[in-house]
């Protein structure tokens, strides 16, 4: 079982910000999912080889190359805040 | 002609005796007249529909015509299409415009098609009932209280209602074949690889894969003839030849075995979606297809190995939402922590925020083996079990989803039940295998009930030829909603 701490550390994790109201709503709920979850554990899986994708297909290489054009523009037009090509951030050093 | 199939459709405009200015006009009119109340699309763009729609009539006059130039497709609002909005479905991505095209948005324009808008969906592809957009429900066209399912609902809802003749969509647990089934309309996902995943938004990466909705099943060849191929850009598309969908259709069902897992009718199943689907069966039969029981013992733990490694999978792909290079960021914050943590939490919905947090979990230190890994693991037990199923059969068949649509709120209190729903769907992409869902009868309320027809891997010519002869035996496929006839 989760509790409202763990909750809490992984919404700091994964960068959410959630109320008190969300952190308590949302641990019952990940505690019905985690109880879903847990009918793995009973299953024996000794020398199974995990499965992280339908094809174990290898990595292709190509040739060393370059594909793609300078599209610069383009991705900053779309950024929340960009100056002289770059994109800003709050100040992280002071 | 919003009732007309994509083939007759075709026939017409290489004919002349239509063009698809007038075309697109007809169906841009119905979205924004009678099919406004289902909110099956979330963009459209008259404008640069009907511009596309001229070059194509163009295209038609100078007799270079593919087969799908001037036909209007719908696509789901998570196929990067250039200079068109793409939500995903997210507040975050709310006035992303997209700066380039998915491959499968290429394969449309190279075929001269019509993008005829961008569809609802659930927020990411997460959800059953497309209850999750940030941009309202889409509603059913078989009665607009109840959902369209999920998570390709607006692509679903839009082909039921004759709004679009097609509709791309995604499938990473079920999203094409359960909303297919609600609607009562013929859905389609592909073997993992077969299309090419790049500018589709990523939720798990080893699941997703983009496909279909129209009419029929011979509609779908065509649409599938489009859209699969090899494009180098997605590292998981596999370089393997297309197979002839459109010429393999009249194969026919003589001699076809028809695996029928027996885990799939139970309890759980609902008496009202159990009897179409056993009559589908029977009607195949009588075209001479053999019925064979197949045994797929490690079914139960699909939906919860898929819900730790969907969820996982969607956490590492989610990060990239951190309101710098795209998409929304918080009007305000203190530091850029504070930025990262109220951009997200302003800008991704409850099922988003649960499913991040699971996914953290299961992949923090101490867990990942007892989770991630270990549903790993069942996942190769669960793909082993079609590996040895297609020994003894060619398709597997069974119904899309336990029960037909349900209304809209009469689900969103208990996540877990409804994710308990996507057992008949999940299996299959954890193994990677195409799957279809056609109509074959209605259920409670009237509603639309779903045969769905699993194939063995890059089977889809033999998918649709199965779906085509039931279609030309049957005329499920021809019903309509009777208030968007």
């Amino acid at each position: 079982m989760l509790s409202l701490d763990q909750i809490r550390r992984l919404a700091d994790l994964a960068r959410l910000e959630l109320t008190e109201a969300q952190a308590a709503a949302m641990q019952q709920e990940l505690n019905g999912i985690l109880a879903l979850v847990d009918q793995m554990a009973a299953i024996d899986t000794e020398g199974v080889e995990p499965m992280s994708h339908p094809q174990a297909a290898m990595q292709r290489l190509r040739e060393d190359r370059v594909s793609e054009s300078d599209q610069r523009a383009d991705f900053q037009a779309i950024a929340p805040q960009v100056e002289d090509g770059l994109y800003l951030v709050p100040k992280v050093i002071e | 002609m919003h009732r007309a199939t994509l083939k007759e459709l075709c026939a017409r405009l290489a004919a002349r005796s239509l063009s698809s200015v007038e075309l697109t006009r007809h169906f841009l009119d119905r979205i924004e007249g009678v099919g406004k109340p289902l909110n099956a699309f979330i963009t459209v763009d008259r404008e640069k529909s009907l511009a596309q729609a001229k070059a194509a009539d163009a295209r038609i006059a100078k007799g270079e015509a593919a087969p799908l130039t001037g036909v209007p497709v719908a696509h789901k609002d998570l196929f990067c299409a250039k200079g068109w909005r793409t939500t995903c479905g997210s507040k975050i991505l709310a006035n992303f415009v997209a700066p380039y095209d998915a491959h499968v948005i290429e394969q449309f324009d190279r075929a001269g098609a019509v993008l005829l808008g961008k569809t609802n969906m659930d927020e990411f592809a997460m959800g059953s009932s497309n209850e999750n957009s940030a941009y309202g429900p889409a509603r059913n066209p078989w009665d607009t209280a109840a959902v369209p399912g999920g998570s390709s609902g607006g692509s679903a809802a839009a082909v039921a209602a004759g709004l679009a003749p097609a509709a791309t969509g995604t499938d990473t647990g079920g999203s094409i074949r359960q909303p297919a089934s609600f609607v009562g309309v013929s859905g389609l996902r592909p073997t993992y690889g077969r299309v090419s995943r790049y500018g589709m938004v990523a939720f798990a990466s080893s699941l997703d894969q983009g496909g279909a909705l129209a009419r029929t099943a011979e509609d779908l060849a065509l649409v599938l003839d489009v859209m699969a191929g090899f494009d180098a850009r997605d590292s998981t598309s596999v370089d393997r030849p297309k197979d002839d969908y459109v010429g393999g259709l009249t194969a026919g069902v003589r001699g076809l075995r028809i695996g029928l897992a027996r885990q799939y009718f139970t309890a759980d199943l609902s008496e009202d979606v159990a009897t179409p689907i056993v009559g589908a069966i029977e009607e195949l039969k009588r075209l001479g297809a053999t019925v064979v029981e197949v045994d797929l013992p490690n079914q139960h733990l699909a939906v919860p190995v898929y819900y730790v490694l969907a969820p996982a999978e969607a956490s590492s792909n989610l990060s990239r939402y951190d309101g710098v290079r795209y998409g929304n960021r918080a009007a305000e914050y203190t530091d850029l922590g504070d930025m990262y943590r109220r951009t997200r939490a302003e800008g991704f919905g409850a099922e988003v925020k649960r499913r991040i947090l699971i996914g953290t979990y299961v992949l923090s230190h101490g867990y990942y083996d007892a989770y991630y890994l270990k549903a790993q693991k069942i996942r190769r037990l669960i793909a082993r079990d079609f590996t040895e199923a297609f020994k003894a059969c060619d398709v597997i068949m069974g119904p899309a989803s336990p029960c037909v649509a349900y209304d809209i709120g009469d689900k969103t209190s208990d996540c877990v039940q409804m994710y308990l729903d996507d057992i008949y769907t999940v299996p299959i992409n954890l193994a990677g295998l195409p799957g279809m869902s056609i109509p074959c009868g209605f259920g409670h309320k009237g509603r639309p009930v779903g045969l769905q027809i699993v194939g063995n891997y890059f089977d889809e010519a033999r998918m649709l030829s199965v779906a085509h002869a039931f279609q030309q035996a049957t005329d499920w496929h021809t019903r309509t909603p009777p208030a968007f006839s």
